[in-house]
């Protein structure tokens, strides 16, 4: 990841908390509001990083998925309902329930995955209308199904009223949960933390071993690949479909560990801004992250602006409404996207389909 | 012991309607899977079915109000279908038809105040849906232009530009184009004066002229694109850009083209809906709207005709869900899975071609060339 | 001095494909430490038959037997361990890998589940050094120039112990000298054992370093024979079926007035270097300069330019008069430019539109293919028929995608288009390229014919030979400079060579712009 991109992202973030800082200081003191800022940071950015994991597992690959804003959407319904259920039906204690849920969003991704994967490889459909059918489908099945069963005379749970097992609790990290001041920032969620250990991993995966070495070589030049006797379709299958797990990872962090109800179209244009992530950060993990950081630094800039709302002085009035901050992500996606920051080069095959 | 006139005969005419039968079989399939959904959740699909059809067909004011449904179907699959054609991928539809919806209403209501004197209908209606194409346009210029000269993109631009235009008429619905009647507690605009309303075309039911305008659009973009020299660069640049090039073709000024052509028609549906439906524009009324869009452009082949008919296909299953929900209590959304199913089995045509046997033919639609930049 | 025991034998390979019979019960044997040369034109089956040997393809029928023992080949991964390497005419490497990691991908040594690095490039070194191949491991593979590139592949073929290599094309990228080099390293791989296959379209080649020589035609084997039995002639009419005249007849050049004059042009490339560095020359009207050079050298990217696909840094040119210089392609094609692009699928057509409506590409916005901005269909298909029966443009009609023709026709498509419009100056890029011999005939005649008929034509090619019998001059282009020109009377195969590979004779006077 090149310097210049660097900088600017440390910018971005600096400037994001220095506004924070700046309006709060009275109140607050300064390591206060920061910490705060980048534990909500860190948080908030869990599905953006997963999601960009995902894109990456899969582009490296040479399989372009633009479904994964369906896959968090269907995994965090599923996994929701699985722990709605077990916790219902079978009167399963919080933690079990939730865990269940955990798999199953997981599982649910990597069956959207498999689906993708059978439309752009196996019957080589355009890979950006295969993501759209994922995309569609998931909010047609998750609206349908939780109309049917949560509006609809809820015979599925055994009669009895669904209740959630709530929120997936903190976790307290050893070491750097001790530190002074800035443990707080370490105080996160297992999903939040399953997410910045997953990104150390594929960094590991992708440059340090044989699969990762594979993958990329799929991705760059899958006849290459080919003639040294690599199998082409299966890398790009197994590695959409660990795409998709991770996608349903990001997607239990919304109904599992943000709050524990689920909305229709609740990931809100998530699984795209993780894309832009993962393009921005030149198709490399902790490039992704970073990118996902920022997102995520904006979001918390919101939030944080909320609760700052009355110090906020007459002249900078306008950031209260939420619509303007809310818009920053998406404005400063597009921003990315013109190059502005740097040229971006993906994996040679990204998009194109394999025919021998 | 067929002649071999008659042979001939069958054979040309299985080929004329060999673009019709995988989108038939399509629907078949999603229908039947869909029935059996429906069955699996406790349900009746005969009865489903039927209270769609019903729904949809069973009388005057059934048929008219799938008429309703289909014509911002017709003109929003009109836009997908023009930026496919142009090797472009609009999945914007959604906020260049809902900003096109907010600038319409805007001229509705508010353009008799400014210029403090009632104006005739035969302006007023042109000026409102003008500036809601003029702003749906420029809604979809915008990654279009990012898309030619700086490689972004337009997928994701379009996507990041679907939820500004959410956030945008958000505040706007909710801050200065809100409804000051007092009993009003929805993000809405106040109605649109009676000089902007597109008449209906029978006294009481809903359908008005913006149905047939949308068949008369139909036929005018297959004539843009098929008979004039702007749609052979526009088709070229979607074939093939590096020839396109060669031609002298302007590569970049027509994906702007391109777009803002794609953005126009989807500015056109939502400026029909407030000046021939709704007489107002409200939040949350146009969701989902994108993303029929890119099914109905995929099921008619993106050829106008054949989303004229994939229109009418959707705007009927809309409209007869309501009945199908109200007789059978089967969610509407239903409809969203089978619509889904439908886009799957068009776009995986092989899938269909596996299951019933046929054999393939040569198109296939090709956008993904990676991100570019 | 190779002995008569087969390694490799193959026997009655039959290969479908939808449409092509492309082996046709094949028989092929290769003996212990020969060079064995496959020799035939552009779609005769000699890399499907290879292909299939390599476990890229499986055949319909047949058996292959490696060292007198019958096997079955799958995939790669069994002819590698088989002992059977191949380097493909478009080289299998992987730009953004180091040559390390494109030798062991595949094969990786994995040490406590990482890769091991370390290994693997000091094993590759040792190749290196044992047969004088000189690769460097750690370097990125897409910024070594093609010669190293080829000598990659072959490390990674003898890194997993292969014994029989198959080479496809290997000449295609190579100037003269550097295809000795290869012939030598080849030579010296058969004294070590190893047993080669070697795939080729060029006479002169095959008669110079083969031992045996096999020709195909059409999916099936016509003969087998040895460099001592026959000649250029014979092998020639065996490739194609009848006799072939391998030069093409043509009067003296009657140059007359400079049609294109190029002026010091420089060109970058899509990476941002510096790929055509000041290259100035002039074409007239009737004569044909050609521009010889191995692929790499700014050729391409000169032709671009020259039609407005590609931006000038400097310099300018001159295209009757007319200074066009860094114009877009609509006004230089108006101003009398006729281009038979070098990647015809690309640059010349658009493959799913109709016959027709490629030959208007260039035209459709005039008069009488539009009135002003509505399409006269009419007249398109007129002008389609007119042309499909004057340049005998082989498909069933005018309205079939042009996917549907074969490469010959294609071209002939492509053709006839721009020789249909008034046309002052034609470049042709690699013009022949995977083309079948009937067709080379047809593109040659009618390069020559618009040279007598006043055209200024400029002729890009890497096929020394097609230069040599079209071109009046010669310049030959080398890391986007023009070393020389000659006039093709005074040129030969080995001072164009020489000039090829950026070395000029100490005795040459400055060379004539």
């Amino acid at each position: 990841m090149d310097w210049r991109r660097f900088a600017i992202i440390a910018l971005i973030i600096g400037i994001m908390f220095g506004t924070v800082v700046l309006i709060g200081v009275s109140q607050n003191s300064a390591l206060v509001l920061i910490t705060s800022m980048l534990a909500t940071t860190i948080a908030v950015a869990t599905p953006l990083t997963l999601g960009a994991l995902s894109g990456l597992y899969c582009e490296r690959a040479g399989v372009v998925n633009i479904g994964i804003e369906g896959m968090m959407l269907g995994a965090a319904f599923f996994g929701w309902l699985a722990s709605i259920y077990m916790n219902t039906v079978f009167h399963l204690a919080a933690m079990p329930s939730l865990l269940t849920g955990v798999v199953t969003a997981v599982v649910t991704g990597g069956l959207f995955a498999l689906l993708h994967a059978v439309l752009s490889i196996t019957f080589k459909v355009d890979q950006i209308i295969g993501g759209t059918v994922i995309n569609i489908l998931a909010a047609g099945i998750t609206g349908f199904l939780n109309r049917q069963m949560f509006f609809g005379g809820g015979s599925v749970f055994g009669g009895q009223i669904p209740h959630s097992p709530g929120v997936l609790p903190r976790i307290h990290v050893p070491v750097l949960g001790d530190i002074p001041g800035l443990g707080r920032v370490f105080e996160q969620q297992p999903i939040a933390l399953a997410a910045l250990a997953l990104v150390v991993i594929t960094h590991f995966v992708l440059f340090y071993t044989r699969w990762g070495l594979r993958t990329r070589a799929v991705g760059e030049h899958p006849a290459a690949a080919d003639t040294v006797g690599i199998n082409v379709i299966r890398m790009r299958y197994m590695n959409v479909i660990i795409g998709g797990m991770l996608a349903g990872l990001g997607g239990a962090y919304f109904t599992l560990e943000s709050i524990s109800s689920f909305e229709p179209l609740m990931t809100n244009g998530r699984g795209f801004i993780a894309l832009a992530a993962m393009i921005f950060g030149n198709w490399t993990p902790f490039g992704a992250w970073a990118a996902a950081l920022v997102f995520g630094a904006a979001q918390a800039l919101q939030i944080n602006l909320q609760f700052l709302r009355q110090l906020i002085p007459p002249q900078w009035a306008f950031l209260q409404n939420s619509y303007v901050v809310g818009l920053a992500p998406y404005v400063l996606t597009m921003l990315i996207l013109t190059g502005l920051i740097g040229r971006t080069i993906p994996p040679a095959a990204d998009g194109k389909v394999y025919e021998k | 012991m067929q002649s071999a006139d008659q042979q001939g005969f069958l054979r040309n005419l299985t080929r004329r309607l060999d673009p019709l039968i995988v989108p038939l079989l399509a629907i078949l399939t999603a229908v039947v899977i869909g029935g059996l959904i429906i069955w699996a959740v406790g349900g009746d699909p005969i009865a489903a079915y039927r209270g769609l059809v019903q729904g949809a067909f069973g009388s005057d004011r059934a048929l008219s109000e799938t008429a309703v449904w289909a014509t911002p179907y017709i003109f929003a699959g009109l836009a997908v279908a023009v930026a496919f054609k142009g090797g472009l991928f609009n999945i914007g539809a959604e906020g260049q038809l809902a900003f096109g919806a907010v600038m319409a209403a805007l001229i509705g209501y508010a353009l008799p105040d400014w210029l403090h004197t009632p104006i005739p209908a035969y302006i007023h209606i042109p000026l409102a849906i003008g500036l809601g194409v003029l702003a749906g346009a420029a809604w979809a210029a915008i990654p279009g232009a990012l898309k030619a000269y700086t490689g972004g993109h337009e997928v994701i631009n379009t996507i990041m530009m679907n939820y500004i235009a959410l956030n945008l008429t958000s505040f706007l619905l909710n801050g200065p184009m809100k409804d000051p009647n007092p009993l009003n507690v929805v993000a809405r605009t106040p109605s649109i004066a009676e000089s902007a309303r597109i008449p209906p075309i029978f006294v009481d039911l809903r359908v008005h002229w913006g149905f047939v305008l949308a068949l008369l659009v139909a036929a005018f973009m297959w004539w843009l694109l098929w008979k004039t020299t702007v749609g052979f660069e526009i088709r070229t640049v979607g074939a093939n850009p590096d020839a396109a090039k060669y031609a002298g073709i302007n590569v970049k000024r027509t994906i702007v083209i391109s777009m803002a052509l794609s953005g126009a028609l989807a500015g056109l549906a939502g400026a029909i809906e407030v000046t021939g439906l709704n007489y107002r524009h409200e939040l949350g009324f146009s969701v989902g709207y994108g993303f029929d869009a890119i099914a109905i452009a995929l099921l008619g082949r993106t050829n106008p005709f054949g989303v004229i008919l994939a229109a009418i296909l959707f705007g009927a299953m809309r409209n007869g869900a309501t009945r199908m929900q109200f007789l059978t209590q089967i969610p509407i959304d239903i409809i969203s899975v089978i619509q889904a199913l439908i886009l799957l089995f068009v776009a995986a045509d092989a899938i269909v071609r596996y299951i019933y046997r046929i054999r393939a033919r040569e198109e296939r639609v090709v956008l993904t060339r990676g991100w570019g930049g | 001095m190779a002995n008569t025991s087969l390694v490799l034998e193959a026997r009655g390979i039959t290969k479908q494909f939808p449409g092509v019979l492309a082996n046709d019960r094949v028989d092929f044997d290769l003996r212990q430490g020969e060079i064995h040369a496959l020799l035939g034109e552009n779609g005769a089956g000699k890399t499907t038959l290879m292909n299939i040997l390599y476990g890229l393809y499986r055949a319909d029928s047949g058996d292959v037997l490696v060292d007198g023992q019958a096997v079955t080949i799958l995939t790669p991964k069994d002819s590698i361990g088989l002992g059977i390497g191949m380097v493909h005419q478009h080289f299998m490497l992987i730009p953004v890998f180091t040559v390390a990691e494109n030798v062991m991908l595949g094969d990786e040594t994995v040490r406590r589940g990482m890769l091991d690095r370390k290994t693997v490039a000091g094993k590759v070194q040792e190749l290196s050094h044992k047969y004088g191949l000189d690769v460097n491991p750690q370097a990125l593979v897409g910024q070594l120039a093609v010669g190293l590139q080829q000598r990659v592949e072959i490390v990674k073929t003898l890194y997993r112990d292969a014994h029989i290599l198959i080479l496809d094309e290997p000449t295609a990228v190579l100037t003269p000298q550097e295809a000795d080099d290869l012939f030598r390293i080849m030579r010296e791989l058969t004294k070590r054992g190893v047993s080669i296959i070697f795939i080729t379209h060029k006479l002169k080649e095959v008669l110079a370093v083969a031992d045996r020589i096999t020709v195909m035609r059409n999916g099936h084997v016509v003969g087998t024979t040895t460099p001592q039995e026959t000649n250029e002639a014979q092998l020639a009419s065996m490739m194609v079926g009848r006799e072939v005249i391998l030069t093409v007849r043509k009067e003296p050049a009657q140059p007359k007035e400079k049609i294109l004059e190029v002026s010091d042009l420089h060109v970058k490339d899509d990476r941002g270097l510096d790929v055509v560095r000041g290259v100035s020359f002039d074409v007239r009207a009737g004569e044909i300069l050609g521009i010889a050079g191995v692929q790499g050298n700014g050729q391409t990217e000169l032709a671009e330019a020259l039609t407005g696909l590609r931006a000038v840094q400097g310099g300018e040119f001159v295209l009757g008069g007319v200074d066009l210089t860094g114009d877009p392609p609509r006004p230089i094609t108006e101003a009398g430019l006729g281009n038979i692009p070098e990647d015809r699928q690309r640059h010349g057509l658009v493959l799913s539109y109709t016959v027709a409506d490629n030959m208007v590409l260039c035209s459709y916005y005039l008069p009488p293919f539009a009135r002003g901005l509505v399409l006269q269909q009419e007249a398109v298909d007129a002008n389609a028929r007119r042309l499909i029966q004057e340049y005998d443009v082989r498909t069933p009609s005018p309205y079939v995608p042009t996917s549907k023709l074969s490469g010959g026709n294609q071209q002939k498509v492509i053709v006839a288009r721009e020789l249909s419009r008034p046309v002052k100056l034609l470049i042709a890029s690699q013009p022949t390229r995977g083309l079948d011999v009937g067709s080379i005939e047809y593109i040659h005649k009618q390069l020559v014919l618009m040279r007598d008929r006043g055209v200024a034509v400029l002729l890009v090619s890497a096929e020394l030979d097609e230069i040599l019998a079209l071109a009046d001059r010669i310049a030959v282009m080398y890391r986007g400079q023009i070393m020389d020109f000659v006039e093709a009377e005074d040129s030969d195969k080995e001072s164009l060579g020489l000039l090829m590979a950026g070395i000029k004779p100490a005795s040459q006077p400055e060379p004539a712009a």
